[in-house]
């Protein structure tokens, strides 16, 4: 029989999480510190919502690029959070998460040969969408020195006259890191001189601890080179609902409908009227629970210093990103000894990119009281190996 | 600065959290915290720290009623006087007073439906301003005060995702 798969997919290395997950599922009584999800459940109001639309019969089809009340409510809210002014009808397409956005938007930006830049540590999925687009992924390594933002000097060193699109994934996963307006102002003159486009993730943009989050979008010039992503997932706690959005200049986003009507057809019905409420009503829901991850961040920043456990402050998302160095082991040394000695289990830096080597990924989307116990058996792993 | 809603709403939840933790987790010094519980409590707005207990899970029997109460207001002192003529019987434990179809709201604790029935009958209805008592006993608890009673919380996440 002939090879039935296709080569750029076989050469792709599957994520390095799902190798970690395989192992944690054999140990019992594991406690875990690596979930990149909210602990909190849907706020009622916005699931209610969600069932009156099953009981009132909205189980069809919706439009291909959403339903047009819901695309409205995404405009209101951009234009409320970060006064960008977007048209429902040709400026927005509702997708099935984020991740769905990150695909579509390379594959209707790139040709064969283009790169693109990617900031890593970053979620695992741009680099991986980013070739089965066709592109040339370029990894730009982010230094722990600038609490892993990104500069205008590291995307020069990585930019060539192929370049097309740079991703950018603040608040970040997995370091919590966030780009405020004098970082954003200073990396856009580079990309407009540069004539690049952007990829801007901000899927954790209400999950900030000080200043709220500024987008590329608002910054001059910005908006018409930027598709924003975002979605319901992380500020109002729907990972399951799969559901997401993207934003940008129509030219871009009609080709982004084109692939999702024929991929997808459209984002799950239920998901988007639950989605409506959120938008509508869903405000004091998510700064209750910003307030509730900026208490753990804090707890956890607390404890950190006190087991010696070198770490920037990360003012976003909700993850920290310690570095481990110190104990001569690597990531994937350290985060599987943790599991195999203590039952903890966090996600190795590397992960997330080479040059997450050195550092763990420790979410904080749980209890103070979960936190605790986690916190315990951390502290005995380290003392025993310091 | 310490955040006053922030710190209100987290001992509401949880009145046993030391002042070192609520330091860490509001990002304050704790003799700021120490400083703003003192005035919290001088001011009256943190009335008490209590514990709440599923009465139903021990072996102690108790018997907790709603009762709306019907009163003629007093000239000049409105529903003060008959209020607190109601809240000093230490079996009483919240009355309020409500807009619509009745005046007080009553929960009362008492160890026996005959118990509870007796003060209904004996001490409240008796009073000269109670003009009626409707009185409901309470079968079960399914949530009080923001807190489910009758199911824990359970992570059913998958372990690790990205």
């Amino acid at each position: 029989m002939r090879n039935p798969l296709a080569d750029t997919i076989v050469d792709i290395k599957p994520s390095g999480i799902r190798k970690f997950f395989d192992v944690v599922k054999t140990i019992d009584g594991a406690i875990s510190l690596g979930v990149g999800e909210p602990d909190f459940d849907t706020p009622w109001h916005i699931r209610d919502e969600g069932i009156y639309s099953l009981e009132k019969g909205r189980t069809f089809y919706t439009s291909n690029s959403g339903l047009m009340e819901l695309k409205e409510e995404v405009c209101n809210y951009l234009k409320r959070k970060h006064n960008l002014d977007y048209d429902p009808a040709s400026q927005v397409l509702v997708t099935v998460g984020g991740s769905e956005a990150i695909d579509l938007a390379f594959r209707a930006m790139i040709n064969p040969g283009d790169e693109v830049l990617i900031p890593q540590p970053s979620y695992v999925s741009y680099e991986p969408c980013a070739i089965l687009a066709g592109a040339k992924p370029v990894i730009i390594e982010l230094k722990e020195e600038n609490e892993f933002r990104l500069t205008a000097e590291e995307i020069l060193e990585h930019v060539t006259d192929r370049t097309k699109i740079l991703v950018l994934p603040f608040p970040n996963n997995p370091t919590g890191a966030i780009m405020e307006r004098k970082d954003l102002e200073s990396i856009a003159e580079v990309i407009k001189e540069k004539d690049i486009f952007v990829l801007s993730d901000e899927i954790y943009s209400e999950l900030t601890y000080t200043d709220k989050h500024v987008s590329i979008t608002e910054i001059p010039g910005m908006y018409e080179r930027t598709i924003l992503i975002n979605g319901f997932s992380k500020a109002y706690a729907m990972t399951g609902w799969r559901l997401g959005y993207a934003c940008g200049p129509k030219e871009i986003l009609e080709q982004m409908t084109k692939i999702h009507q024929y991929a997808i057809m459209c984002a799950p019905t239920t998901s988007q009227y639950a989605a409506v409420e959120a938008l509508k009503n869903g405000d004091e829901d998510v700064a209750m629970m910003r307030e509730q991850y900026n208490q753990r961040r804090r707890y956890l920043l607390n404890e950190f210093r006190e087991m010696r456990l070198p770490c920037f402050e990360p003012f976003g998302a909700f993850y920290i990103f310690p570095s481990i160095k110190r104990f001569g082991m690597s990531s994937d040394e350290f985060a599987t000894k943790l599991l195999q000695e203590e039952k903890l289990a966090v996600v190795p830096g590397t992960a997330f990119g080479d040059c997450g080597e050195g550092f763990i990924r420790i979410s904080y989307a749980y209890s103070l009281e979960d936190l605790k116990k986690a916190v315990e058996r951390l502290k005995r792993f380290i003392s025993r190996y310091e | 600065m310490i955040n006053r809603d922030e710190l209100l709403r987290t001992i509401e939840k949880n009145s046993r959290i030391g002042i070192d933790e609520l330091a860490v987790i509001l990002g304050a010094e704790e003799v700021e915290v120490a400083n703003e519980l003192k005035s919290l409590e001088e001011e009256g707005v943190i009335c008490g720290y209590h514990t709440m207990i599923d009465w139903s899970k021990t072996s102690i029997d108790k018997v907790m009623a709603l009762i709306e109460v019907k009163v003629t207001p007093q000239r000049g002192i409105g529903f003060d006087s008959i209020a607190e003529r109601i809240y000093k019987y230490p079996e009483v434990t919240s009355v309020y007073l409500l807009s619509g179809g009745f005046d007080l709201m009553v929960i009362l604790e008492g160890k026996t439906l005959k118990e509870v029935a007796g003060f209904v009958t004996n001490k409240l209805s008796p009073l000269d301003t109670v003009l009626s008592c409707s009185t409901h006993f309470i079968l079960q608890k399914y949530k009080d005060h923001g807190t489910i009673l009758t199911k824990k919380y359970e992570d059913t996440r998958e372990k690790i995702t990205p």
